[in-house]
């Protein structure tokens, strides 16, 4: 059953390009649509469907180790969504017929690696299918073609063929250390305590190489250029879901459930995650480019998740989690807004464009959802998820470091309310060509990933106690 | 394990360290962006090289081949499509220096 | 075990001139080269399949792929390619320095700590390990070899004014 997340993606993308005429950009999309639409369903119902053991055929030459457990559930769930609005953001704003075909080919490449990602049981796949995601999303960025999008292209592919060497160097001295690469053998080693400094150098190297991935300071170099100067459907995507489900994912995934680790880890970890988000929060002030200011606002917004992370309490954990999928629709709903911008105005610098409050309300009411979710204003989801954390902290005495997260908090909202101000509100005499309506499958994705976030935000309080806390059992 | 195949792994090592210092001088020192795709090939191999060892010694051969299989598929496709940025890359800004590749700035 | 120390140090060397080398193509050439030595250190520890995988596939096919990113960016003219061979020598004639120093010392000081071995394999074909085993790597390949036809296809592809 698991594996059909998987095959059935592969099979499409085998499908869609078969050498028959009708299969163009159009069918790929609704295909593609339904597709997504029946992941984020799937999350849903999965324990209901008849035949949770495919026939015995498949079985037998399918034989995948896969995995399925609550937190992956919910990763698929967000991936399901932010690859869905990326899709219909790219129906909105890509123009030719061949690069939306495509893109939707390519898509679907990313998403089966993401989908494998986060349902495989040992390392070695694991790294496999972070660098079918990483290739796609190289092309994805690369799609039309621009001299800055080339840049932010090569600086990426660069930086993650470096952290993907630390990682694979990590997997040599794994297997040094106990001969396994699958999550079980690894974590029975930590257990059996054998060869523990090898593990440990191991998991350092490992953690440099996810570092890089993730997009934390100081290792965030190819962060700004490559969100900011991506095609805007490729920014929703890279932005979204994709950096985090091969850096943030791994971290968690590895960090709780695999690896036994002392003391140190977790506090390189939390200096690291509060480094980011001080660092970035600042950093966005000086941004005049909204892509830009929003690529420095995930890096902070990634470093809260770490820092939880590197806290290791169950609730802590808990609260990384949902700040995750939380993290995954603003900033997706925050990136399509700045689609919006773009696509109407041909350019993202914050001195040109300005005074929209009136001619673009759908865009301006979403943006303002998803900078008060971001900053953590109630009753918005995004202030659930980082009092979560903030409590988190606190119950395990590192007052510092909570403190630092609530003022930072602060920080973020000071520097959302400014761009807020300067690109709905004041009007300056700068030139402004208007390039016509908005097409109605980005305004349908801003409200859609608005909805979501009021949704989740107002209906939280309400599921807290019987299903949230329910998924700390799995974690320990 | 043996003193042998000790001091053997030991001087192994000792190699493999010295080539991924080359490589990362190599991405770190050159001008030109196919040279900063040859210090990653390096990297690459010097990383193969050390899958194999660790394969060799902990007796693991067969899982070390898998792994080295697919690892050298996904180094090709990931090299061409930084062939074909780099191609790009070329087009617009008719050079291939990372110095003057500095259009982005912040 | 004299000859693996006498491939590792072709392997380094051969990897030095890559580096150092002025033009261009020699560095393809030099990579090559590296491949091939590489490979037959890796027959030498007992793993022939992967050995003729890394002779076969990055002696070549990477070398043509390089060749062909090469021949597709300028032709630097005679003296600025005097100038550029100056100054590229002395950056990087720090890096021989740099290897030997940092290889002796590694010589006399690296202490490898003792650590005991896993317990011996299962299987230990690795043609078994490959098909039996790791079907997700090998759909992973398939799905990987699929994304870089794409990527050949958006870049390689002129499109038709």
């Amino acid at each position: 059953m698991v594996t059909l997340c998987i095959l059935v993606p592969f099979i499409l993308l085998l499908i869609l390009n078969l050498p028959f005429k009708f299969l163009n950009a159009q069918v790929a999309f609704w295909l593609s649509a339904a597709l997504f639409l029946i992941q984020v369903l799937f999350v849903f119902i999965h324990s209901w469907l008849p035949w949770s053991n495919y026939p015995v055929a498949l079985g037998q030459f399918f034989k995948f180790k896969l995995a399925l457990d609550p937190l992956a559930l919910i990763m698929l769930f967000t991936i399901g969504i932010v690859v869905f609005v990326s899709l219909l953001v790219a129906k909105g704003t890509i123009t030719t017929e061949k690069r939306k075909f495509n893109f939707i080919n390519l898509l679907l490449v990313s998403l089966i690696g993401m989908n494998a990602t986060v349902l495989v049981a040992d390392i070695f796949s694991l790294y496999v299918f972070v660098e079918i995601t990483a290739v796609a999303v190289f092309v994805l960025m690369a799609i039309e073609k621009n001299r800055f999008a080339i840049e932010g292209t090569f600086k990426y592919l660069v930086l993650s063929m470096i952290a993907s060497i630390f990682i694979l160097t990590s997997l040599a001295f794994f297997i040094l250390a106990c001969g396994e690469i699958s999550f079980a053998g690894i974590h029975n080693a930590f257990l059996a305590n054998s060869n523990i400094i090898l593990l440990n150098f191991a998991v350092g190297l490992f953690l440099c190489g996810l570092f890089i991935k993730c997009g934390v300071v100081p290792f965030h170099g190819w962060v700004p250029d490559a969100y900011s100067e991506a095609q805007s459907a490729v920014s929703v995507l890279l932005a979204g879901i994709v950096t985090k489900i091969t850096g943030v994912y791994v971290l968690m995934r590895l960090f709780t459930s695999v690896f036994v680790l002392k003391e140190t880890f977790g506090n390189v970890i939390m200096l690291i995650g509060v480094i980011s988000i001080v660092f970035a929060a600042l950093a966005a002030f000086k941004q005049n480019n909204i892509k830009r200011m929003l690529s420095y606002s995930s890096i902070s917004q990634v470093g809260y998740i770490i820092l939880a992370i590197g806290c290791g309490t169950p609730l802590a954990i808990l609260g990384a989690i949902l700040h995750f999928f939380n993290h995954a629709i603003s900033k997706s709903l925050l990136f399509v807004n700045a689609a919006v911008l773009e696509k109407k105005f041909e350019s993202t610098d914050m001195s040109i464009i300005t005074g929209l409050g009136n001619q673009l309300p759908v865009t301006n009411t979403t943006w303002l959802v998803g900078l008060l979710s971001t900053a953590g204003i109630p009753p918005l989801s995004g202030f659930w998820s980082k009092l979560i954390i903030i409590i988190a902290l606190f119950n395990a005495q590192r007052f510092a470091y909570g403190g630092i997260a609530l003022l930072a908090s602060v920080l973020t909202l000071a520097y959302f309310l400014f761009m807020e101000r300067n690109v709905f509100f004041i009007k300056t005499e700068a030139a402004q060509e208007d390039k016509g309506g908005i097409p109605f499958s980005l305004k349908f994705c801003e409200v859609l990933l608005a909805a979501i976030i009021i949704g989740v935000g107002l209906g939280l309080p309400f599921i807290l106690n019987s299903k949230i806390l329910q998924l700390k059992g799995f974690l320990h | 394990m043996s003193p042998d195949t000790l001091e053997l792994f030991r001087y192994f090592i000792i190699f493999i360290v010295l080539i991924f210092i080359t490589g990362v001088y190599c991405i770190l020192v050159s001008f030109n962006l196919i040279r900063v795709l040859i210090g990653l090939e390096i990297l690459i191999k010097a990383v193969t090289l050390l899958i194999i060892l660790a394969g060799y010694v902990c007796d693991r051969v067969a899982l070390a081949q898998a792994i080295v299989l697919t690892l050298i598929v996904i180094e090709i496709v990931v090299m061409v499509v930084a062939g074909g940025v780099v191609f790009w890359a070329f087009k617009y800004n008719k050079t291939i220096d990372p110095r003057r590749l500095s259009n982005l700035r912040g | 075990m004299a000859l693996d120390l006498i491939l590792l140090f072709a392997l380094l060397l051969s990897v030095i001139w890559t580096v150092m080398t002025v033009r261009l193509v020699h560095s393809v050439v030099g990579l090559a080269l590296t491949s091939a030595i590489l490979a037959v250190i890796i027959y030498r520890l007992n793993s022939p399949l992967a050995a003729v995988f890394e002779l076969s596939v990055c002696s070549g096919l990477i070398s043509v792929i390089f060749i062909t990113t090469v021949s597709f960016t300028q032709r630097i003219s005679k003296d600025r390619f005097l100038i550029r061979r100056r100054e590229r020598l002395l950056r990087f004639l720090y890096l021989p320095f740099i290897i030997i120093v940092v290889g002796l010392l590694l010589v006399k000081y690296l202490k490898i700590p003792q650590f005991s071995l896993p317990l011996a394999a299962g299987v230990t074909n690795v043609r078994l390990v490959l098909w039996h085993m790791r079907h997700l790597d090998l759909l992973g390949q398939v799905i990987i070899l699929i994304a870089g036809v794409f990527g050949v296809v958006i870049f390689f592809k002129e499109p038709n004014k």
